[in-house]
């Protein structure tokens, strides 16, 4: 048994055109344990773990599991050599059941409905892991849907499993029981790789982690003897400061955004929004947390015109824009930047150039059918040097950018209209450290100058630490609104999960 | 009222036979579909089988021969499309049209020089009619189901072995895995291509002995598009069964039966208050193309998940893309 290297990388090469994702890349990971892989966005990580898993070939490297090299040509291999991945967005079929999903890829046969039921509870008893498999996955939550892939690995036998960024859907409570099941594994002789950039979940499961910067790896430690400084530092190539600042705001408090009862139902009569409630006054940021899915689109949607609510109010500096249309709304002074998960959806227009994507919002105020494109690129070079975007030139076409630098020019865009309400939906989704951080001076900036900012966020260290409010939202409800400061984070769990701390489980 | 039930009797007879060709074709979509591929080419495939069916047992009188000439022919026509749209990603739909109008075209011009020439005896003799004692005295449906060519009983069981591969199996499991998310799959380990290929091929297959029924069965001479948008119609039925294999039966019956129509209600003699009611000809034979249309807005009002398309239909499936 060879106990320095279960499974060892060699040298991985794997380019996208002429983009190169891993370059020489080394990893070592031992045979149970928890290694952890850390690098922000673009580093390389997923590129890395999807060889192992024999979605992607590699250009060039060497693949050894126990001893043996691995030629890996598709992910059947991979499931072969015992290596099982749980990726970032499941991999399941929505219209079967978990059981089905679970035996998926097996060999001819025909499907024995019981005996199956049984093995898998058995599996599952052995790890704590808990499902009914005859649940469909569309009728499940994201964490049941993730319990469902750690099954699927486990069934087939796999004795390294990969996961990539498992807690970012996640509620604290959930991260904490995938933890357990994790910790469980280990102690079954299993490896684990797991990708995050969470910081503290680093250090609080794995064992060893290794670094990736900019596709190349930068070190490996062990947990034990290092400190998030000392990552941080290892991830972003210099040191940096991971204090998030919460300015203040001296100036008049008056409200910009009143919601009162805002309800909206979808098309099947389900309420999507539910009797919301809040305010948002000058200079503060009104950070919004929940489950994804919850009513944060909707929100949005509706205060921006894009959608309508079936009863409720929203009114902005007093007056209502319900049912106004986006035009008319963005005229008020009602920006939103809104990052829907392929970042490209509803912001900018992929196909088009920076220019022309700034000129979408502004074209308006000039008279007359033709577009001024001077003014147009003066003001996509201001926001460019304002923001640092690295782009070739004006001219680039959006899609072409890294998601930071697009990211950057949907920001840029919205906050040189100089609104008074800025709506901003995961705007560091997808971003790496140091431009998230950027993202989060940026806000800082904004709200400095009086700017209502409803910020909706993933990650609540970053809500905690940003918000000068914080409302929790649960099922289009809004459960609380909390002090940042004096609210625990497990409390903050609790309301999106739809409890109340305090109050008796119910139902 | 005596000579009611025999008529409907014969009905009923004269709709399984004009439903069958519809069922393969349908049974043909089903297949090519449930792997995410949407396959307008059934008209075309069904072409293909009618004319190598009829030439082959024209030329041979073996009628197994016929068959496989039909169903191989039809599972050719499928390989071309499977090539453009699996393996280089092409567009369905276009590869789709271009095979019905390739089929087309092919099967009038093979067949150009077997127009009114007749088929020989032991092709007749293996496919005529067996009436299977006791069963086929069973009233109404009877005759329907127990008086007939074996080609309409083989379509029948297809169907039934059909559903029972689709859900029964870990086969048919995979087969849906790909066509609702190919990603999934291949994570899974199944190969996504080769799976691909296998059932659009299968499809094809079903397609082309749909046609062979017309040309070797149900007319059985050679005309020019002989299938007169047969193919059509199942493309359409495959949603209307929404992808399953034991609804296509009664949706295939239920267009049998429009087509039927025609002809029963020529030999009726209907009166109304006295009065002759004269039905056009043309009236009846638009019923199955108007009633595609009206179940295709039907069923589009449906929500059931389970119900719907696959979701990769009509998508290229690529590992690495990002």
């Amino acid at each position: 048994m060879n106990e320095e290297g279960f499974i060892q990388l060699r040298g991985i090469t794997k380019t996208f055109g002429t983009v190169v994702a891993n370059k020489d890349v080394n990893l070592t990971v031992r045979r149970g344990e928890i290694h952890a892989l850390l690098g922000e966005n673009g580093s390389g990580k997923s590129t890395l773990v999807n060889v192992l898993a024999g979605i992607y070939a590699q250009d060039a490297g060497t693949l050894m599991v126990d001893g043996k090299e691995l030629r890996l040509t598709s992910p059947r291999d991979a499931i072969r050599a015992g290596i099982g991945m749980v990726h970032q967005h499941f991999r399941l079929v929505e219209v079967l059941t978990a059981k089905e999903n679970i035996i998926l890829g097996e060999g001819p046969g025909l499907i024995h409905g019981k005996a199956l039921t049984e093995k898998i509870y058995n599996i599952g008893k052995k790890y704590g892991l808990y499902i009914n498999p005859d649940k469909k996955i569309y009728n499940m939550s994201v964490g049941e849907k993730q319990t469902v892939e750690i099954l699927k690995v486990l069934y087939r036998g796999a004795k390294i499993l990969i996961l990539d960024e498992p807690t970012a859907v996640l509620t604290p409570q959930e991260t904490e029981g995938l933890f357990r099941i994790l910790r469980n594994m280990k102690k079954e002789g299993c490896s684990i790789i797991i990708i995050t950039h969470k910081l503290g979940e680093v250090m609080e499961v794995s064992d060893r982690v290794t670094v990736l910067r900019k596709g190349e790896s930068i070190a490996t430690v062990n947990t034990s003897e290092t400190s998030p400084r000392e990552l941080t530092d290892m991830m972003v190539g210099r040191p940096m400061s991971l204090e998030i600042q919460r300015p203040a705001y001296e100036g008049e408090r008056k409200t910009v955004l009143r919601v009162k009862n805002l309800t909206a139902r979808d098309k099947d009569g389900v309420a999507r929004l539910d009797h919301m409630s809040f305010h948002l006054h000058e200079g503060e940021i009104l950070g919004v947390a929940g489950i994804a899915g919850s009513g944060q689109k909707e929100l949005c949607e509706i205060i921006a015109g894009l959608d309508k609510a079936s009863e409720g109010i929203v009114e902005y500096n007093g007056e209502s824009i319900l049912g106004l249309s986006p035009g008319a709304i963005i005229k008020r002074g009602v920006s939103m930047s809104f990052i829907p998960e392929d970042r490209l959806g509803m912001g900018l227009v992929a196909g088009m150039n920076i220019v022309d994507n700034v000129l979408l919002k502004t074209y308006r105020a000039k008279p007359g059918p033709f577009v001024d494109r001077k003014e147009g690129a003066a003001k996509a070079e201001a926001i460019i040097r304002k923001f640092e975007i690295s782009t070739p030139s004006p001219w680039h076409a959006v899609k072409n950018l890294s998601g930071g630098n697009i990211q950057k020019v949907l920001l840029g865009r919205e906050i040189d209209l100089s609104p008074r309400l800025l709506i901003t939906a995961y705007p560091v989704r997808g971003l790496d450290i140091g431009a998230s951080y950027n993202i989060y001076d940026v806000l800082n900036e904004q709200k400095r100058k009086g700017v209502a900012i409803l910020f909706i966020g993933e990650d609540l260290d970053v809500l905690l630490a940003l918000s000068d409010r914080l409302m929790v939202i649960h099922n289009g409800a809004v459960m609380d609104i909390v002090d940042p400061r004096t609210v625990t984070k497990e409390d903050v769990g609790l309301l999106m999960l739809g409890h109340r701390p305090g109050e008796e489980e119910t139902a | 009222m005596n000579s009611f039930i025999p008529s409907l009797e014969l009905y009923l007879q004269t709709t399984a036979q004009m439903g069958t060709p519809i069922l393969f074709g349908t049974l043909g979509g089903i297949l090519c579909e449930k792997v995410g591929h949407l396959n307008l080419g059934v008209e075309g495939m069904m072409l293909m089988g009618a004319v190598a069916g009829y030439m082959t047992g024209l030329s041979s009188g073996n009628p197994l021969l016929a068959l496989l000439a039909a169903g191989f022919s039809g599972a050719f026509g499928a390989l071309l499309y499977a090539i453009v749209t699996v393996t280089l990603q092409g567009n369905q739909t276009v590869t789709g049209l271009v095979l019905t109008t390739f089929g087309t075209g092919l099967s009038s011009f093979l067949g150009k020089s077997m127009v009114g020439v007749s088929l020989p005896a032991s092709i007749q003799e293996a496919f005529s009619v067996r009436t299977i004692p006791v069963l086929a005295d069973i009233p109404i449906v009877g005759k329907m189901l127990f008086q007939q060519s074996p080609y309409v009983t083989v379509a029948l069981l297809l169907a039934v072995l059909l559903w029972l591969y689709m859900n029964k199996t870990t086969m048919g499991l995979n087969m849906r895995a790909v066509g609702e998310n190919p990603g999934a799959a291949d994570a899974s380990g199944i190969n996504v291509t080769g799976c691909k290929y296998l059932h659009i091929l299968a499809g094809g297959f079903l397609c082309g002995l749909g046609g062979a029924y017309l040309s070797l069965v149900f007319v059985p001479r050679w005309q020019d598009e002989i299938t007169a948008g047969i193919g059509w119609i199942a493309v359409a039925l495959v949603i209307f069964s929404t992808w399953n294999p034991l609804k296509a039966i009664f949706g295939a019956y239920f267009f049998g039966a429009l087509r039927g129509l025609s002809f029963v209600v020529q030999n009726l003699d209907m009166s109304l208050f006295g009065r002759k009611v004269v039905i056009a000809s043309q009236f009846l034979d638009m019923l199955p193309y108007f009633f595609t249309i009206v179940v295709l807005v039907f069923i589009t009002m449906g929500k059931k998940a389970e119900n719907q398309a696959p979701k990769a239909l009509g998508n290229a499936y690529f590992r690495e893309e990002r």
